[in-house]
């Protein structure tokens, strides 16, 4: 059975100074359309690495990515990505960076007022219409995420890549852009991969998450079903034991994940002092 | 849902807040008094200073005898504009009379072509000067910014390139003005010449000397544009051409710009011992002239091109400053 999405045995090594680097190691992952999928997994266990080669920003070694039956060979809007450091042009408006996008995507398929609608309509579906013709310096954060998410957005893809796209932000403003995103998911039942650190959000947001080994040599190590149902509020969850079961998976999971990348830390100063250095453990919040 | 609007104050009355916030009392008295009362202070030690020194061509001159030469100097140049105009009424009279006699067509076109042949004033010379370097930088920057930016783009050329670059980069003008002579009088050979042969020495060796900071600079600027967005135009699969124009371009033009404005200061600079040596008729041959010359006043003639080419060299640099921060997209960078 093909799924929408297949990230079928995946495998990238690196050559370093200290000979190759595998960093991930046969990773499998099927997303069915409209699915929306986390992973989490320690700093530096490769996320970021899966994200990437699924955006075809790099180039797996083993294995490949097969979106609706055609493999993945190279970056494009069927798969926009939302960094996570917005990556906004800095001497473009919030309108003219959305703008330049859908001019690039649409420039045969929409005529030119069709792509201003289409800008705008973007830019009201994450509340920023307000501000259209700041430039990223002069709004706050947290917009800055909004306009990005837009510019995603207003590429249609068939699948959202984010990678942290809340990590930069403060506490207060990350569950705002996590509710805005739950309603927008609502309305256009994206397929969307996200990379998060926070487990909240995870569970919140996820319909499974996926939670991955340690690097190098990743792979994917478990997968929680997140049977919770849609629209999800998050004051009512607080409270809802099955919400709070998964939460507490993914803490095990991460938690047994730190003890052995300690020991395992340990082991290897031991045995080998050369060891290149790990990179930070990072509990998460 | 509008949690993430934050309430600014209208544009106009931030404006006016900061016009009026410019004229307070204390910010008057920081930006003018202090200035003032230092370069009052500036100009006493500089009359003391300079009655102590004796030369063979009498005493340094203080300031008053400069202020003396710049009248003389701005006086020359209004005597002589007054002798121009003197000609040209003299030569419509002789044009009108030719007419009038019914002279041949030729003779009176001839009449028609002659040009105004005074002494060049100090003025004129200011004048030659801002064309020579106005015209050696242009030349320099149209070559220097796009070979930037290809050097940036590309990890090759920028291989290739840089050894020569650096080992260029640190040769003084005097260096290349015997060379840039010789190869203008093999190479520029017409009858009726366009340009003087001082003219493209002089600009040229400018061009030579003003080429490293921009190329340096812009190559920086290009190489060094934000990874992620290179990220976004490979998602965005732009073409070669657009992503130069929309990404690459806008996103170094702060860098460009610095290296624009070190090399019209350096430019500026070097014009004048290119002048010197090259004669081209502008403030370096002014300088030259008068070391010469050797007069009582030549040395306070001296010190008021000594201060016109400071005074320039600083309007060229706060003009390029502020063009600088007309295009750059960073608002929050410091520029100085």
């Amino acid at each position: 059975m093909t799924k929408y999405l297949e990230i079928d045995h995946v495998g990238i090594t690196f050559p370093t100074d200290n000979g190759p680097l595998t960093v991930l190691d046969g990773v499998n992952l099927k997303l069915d359309q409209g699915e929306f999928v986390s992973l989490i997994g320690h700093s530096g266990c490769g996320k970021s690495t899966v994200l990437n080669i699924v955006a075809g920003l790099l180039q797996a070694t083993e294995g490949g990515v097969i979106l609706e039956g055609k493999e993945v060979d190279e970056p494009g809007p069927d798969r926009a990505v939302v960094f996570q450091h917005h990556s906004l042009m800095p001497w473009l408006s919030v309108y003219d960076n959305v703008r330049l996008a859908v001019d690039q995507v649409f420039k045969k398929s929409k005529s030119k007022d069709e792509r201003h609608e289409w800008t705008l309509h973007n830019l009201e579906l994450v509340h920023m219409s307000h501000a259209l013709d700041r430039k990223p310096d002069e709004i706050s954060g947290g917009m800055k995420q909004r306009v990005g998410i837009a510019r995603a957005l207003a590429m249609e893809p068939k699948v959202l890549l984010m990678d942290e796209p809340f990590g930069a932000l403060d506490s207060l403003t990350r569950t705002h852009m996590q509710d805005s995103l739950m309603e927008i998911q609502t309305r256009l039942n994206n397929t969307v991969i996200m990379i998060t650190h926070d487990v909240d959000e995870a569970v919140l947001l996820s319909d499974r998450i996926v939670m991955m080994t340690n690097g190098p040599n990743a792979k994917v190590g478990e997968i929680l079903d997140i049977d919770l149902p849609r629209p999800r509020d998050r004051l009512a969850l607080a409270e809802n034991p099955t919400y709070n079961h998964y939460r507490a998976e993914v803490v095990r999971f991460l938690h047994e994940r730190h003890l052995q990348k300690t020991q395992k830390d340990d082991e290897d100063n031991d045995n080998d002092p050369s060891e290149p250095a790990e990179p930070v453990v990072r509990l998460v919040s | 849902m509008n949690h993430a609007t934050t309430l600014t104050p209208s544009p106009i009355y931030e404006r006016l807040n900061k016009l009026m916030a410019a004229f307070s009392p204390q910010k008057l008295a920081k930006s003018l008094l202090v200035p003032f009362v230092a370069i009052l202070a500036f100009l006493m030690l500089w009359s003391v200073g300079a009655s102590q020194v004796q030369t063979s061509l009498g005493v340094f001159p203080g300031p008053e005898k400069v202020w003396e030469q710049t009248k003389a100097l701005w006086a020359e140049y209004q005597e002589e504009r007054v002798k121009e105009a003197a000609f040209y009424e003299r030569l419509q009279k002789r044009i009108d009379k030719a007419v009038a006699a019914g002279k041949p067509e030729e003779k009176i076109e001839r009449l028609k072509n002659r040009k105004y042949t005074g002494k060049e004033t100090f003025i004129d010379q200011i004048f030659t000067s801002l064309g020579t370097v106005a015209t050696g930088f242009l030349l320099a920057s149209l070559i220097a910014i796009p070979l930037g930016i290809l050097i940036g783009m590309n990890h090759m050329l920028y291989a290739a390139f840089n050894p020569i670059i650096q080992l260029l980069k640190p040769i003084s003008p005097l260096a290349w003005l015997p060379l840039v002579t010789m190869v203008v009088s093999a190479v520029y050979v017409s009858n009726d010449p366009l340009f003087s042969k001082s003219f493209l020495t002089s600009a040229i060796t400018v061009t030579l000397c003003c080429l490293w900071p921009t190329i340096i600079n812009t190559a920086v600027g290009v190489a060094g544009v934000d990874k992620d967005l290179i990220n976004v135009s490979r998602v965005l699969r732009l073409g070669w051409l657009t992503k130069t124009v929309k990404i690459i371009l806008p996103s170094s033009i702060p860098m460009m710009f610095t290296g624009l404005r070190l090399s019209l200061s350096i430019g500026w600079m070097v014009l004048i011992a290119a002048e010197m040596l090259a004669q081209n008729p502008g403030l370096g041959k002014f300088v030259w002239d008068e070391f010469q010359n050797g007069s009582s006043n030549s040395l306070a003639r001296i010190m008021v091109a000594v201060i016109a080419i400071g005074a320039i060299g600083f309007l060229l640099d706060r003009s390029m400053l502020w063009l600088q921060k007309a295009v750059s997209w960073d608002k929050n960078a410091i520029l100085r």
